[in-house]
């Protein structure tokens, strides 16, 4: 059972890379615009070399978020094109299974423009990024987990609405501010001087309750969701 | 097979979108071997109906058993015995024709994935382009990969939605011989069209909608422009 659904997920993942593998271009548009959001950031609140208090990391969350949903608008734009997502549906698998093989795909694409992000922001926000890398791992993979998992089923929710570009964020931000609170608080802990550990893993833990909640909201919601 | 049926039956079937009625009281049985027709002009609940059949919607009022179940009843295999051709023809231009067959044999768990889809492939006319991206396809070829996606795992129930539309008349004779070969092999096939002379001969039975209700089907004998303008009139 628990390998069937594992199964189609993957099949999902492999379909959604094949795909961005070749036309690069929820990959390309992502990366391009968070970069555009940091270095716009960057040319405004770094004063002399020196970046305002906490900048980093609400700047580097706020980057996230949006190239965040522009990436589920493309996913889910290229399911629209032809149906395809009704074909999904068709199949005789777990609909959850599809769900989760839509938001890996997602989580792949956000780690690899995270990858760019990071150091970015690192760069020329002065953030320590290496003196707790597994701590920033663990903060940045519980607030994209938590972030994605709401909006890949508000984005296939939106699917076949008229107005999905401008609901989509009107419903995913609210839903999603406590991730980015607990990203934010927990990063800024960790970019401090003085790292505050005890602050950046409560934090992380909290991320970790957020994820198991959405994750299991979402998994339960998706099959009744997108039958009617 | 377990989840298999030899017959379909819409009881009573309602569809409401808020206060607008997109379906009301509609009912039909069919069999093994039928080829329906849900006949009407635009806006008349064919492919709400067809969204029905194909669990992707649950009606408001009603219900639809296959084989004396419910898809509620049934569970997700009932979703292995139906296909469906939708107007949007449910295949990724970026992926090519073999790997869009491959991946959709793939996610319906069938076996020998990549010998069926040759076969597939084969059947469509289509074996010496497998492996062209389906954005380079004209809109005949592009339509009779979708039909063999629809027909991979051969289905029991096959939905088509305006199978016809954009056929030049070669394709258009290709498609209805692949009907006949589906009806022939026991597949209950609803399809839902505007294309009147083409299913003329084709078709078991005609289901007329109007306004998403179901109207009056005259007697059999007269040519089926005939009956569906009588059926819009009354």
């Amino acid at each position: 059972m628990m390998r069937a659904f594992f199964r189609v997920a993957w099949i999902v993942v492999k379909k959604d890379l094949t795909i961005e593998v070749r036309s690069l271009e929820i990959l390309s548009t992502t990366i391009f615009f968070a970069v555009t959001v940091v270095l716009m950031f960057s040319f405004g609140l770094v004063v002399d070399g020196r970046p305002l208090n906490d900048v980093a990391a609400a700047i580097l969350w706020v980057a996230i978020a949006f190239s965040g949903t522009l990436a589920l608008g493309r996913t889910f734009e290229r399911e629209r094109h032809n149906d395809t997502l009704r074909a999904l549906l068709l199949a005789p698998a777990d609909r959850p299974a599809l769900y989760v093989g839509k938001l890996a795909g997602i989580l792949l694409l956000l780690a690899l423009v995270e990858l760019v992000l990071v150091p970015l922001v690192g760069l020329l926000f002065a953030a320590p990024i290496f003196v707790h890398g597994f701590h920033l791992v663990a903060l940045l993979a519980g607030g994209t987990i938590g972030f994605t998992a709401v909006g890949t089923l508000f984005a296939a929710m939106l699917v076949r609405a008229r107005s999905r570009d401008v609901l989509l964020p009107i419903m995913l931000y609210p839903m999603t501010v406590p991730v980015m609170i607990a990203g934010v608080r927990g990063t800024a802990a960790l970019f401090q001087p003085t790292p505050d550990l005890a602050v950046a893993q409560f934090w992380i833990g909290l991320l970790g309750f957020f994820d198991v909640v959405f994750v299991t909201l979402a998994l339960w919601t998706f099959d009744p969701v997108m039958t009617d | 097979m377990h989840s298999d049926f030899e017959t379909l039956a819409v009881i009573d079937v309602a569809r409401h979108y808020g206060r607008r009625k997109a379906l009301s009281h509609v009912n039909f049985t069919c069999a093994a071997g039928d080829i329906i027709g849900l006949l009407g002009p635009n806006g008349a609940g064919k492919s709400t109906l067809l969204n029905i059949l194909a669990t992707l919607l649950a009606a408001s009022r009603g219900r639809v058993e296959y084989g004396g179940r419910t898809a509620e009843q049934a569970g997700a295999d009932i979703r292995g015995r139906i296909g469906m051709l939708g107007h949007d023809l449910f295949l990724y231009p970026e992926l090519t024709a073999r790997e869009n067959l491959v991946f959709f044999a793939q996610l319906y768990g069938l076996s020998g994935a990549h010998a069926r889809v040759q076969a597939a492939l084969d059947r469509a006319g289509l074996g010496d382009r497998a492996d062209d991206f389906m954005s380079g396809f004209s809109r005949g070829m592009r339509q009779r990969v979708a039909l063999e996606r629809a027909l991979l795992h051969a289905p029991r129930l096959l939905l088509l939605d305006e199978p016809f539309t954009g056929l030049d008349q070669a394709s258009t004779k290709a498609l209805v011989d692949r009907l006949r070969e589906c009806q022939q092999a026991g597949c209950i096939v609803v399809l839902a069209t505007h294309d009147l002379d083409i299913v003329d001969g084709v078709l078991s039975r005609a289901v007329f909608l109007q306004n998403g209700r179901q109207v009056g089907e005259p007697g059999p004998g007269t040519a089926l422009r005939e009956r569906y303008r009588q059926a819009m009139t009354t």
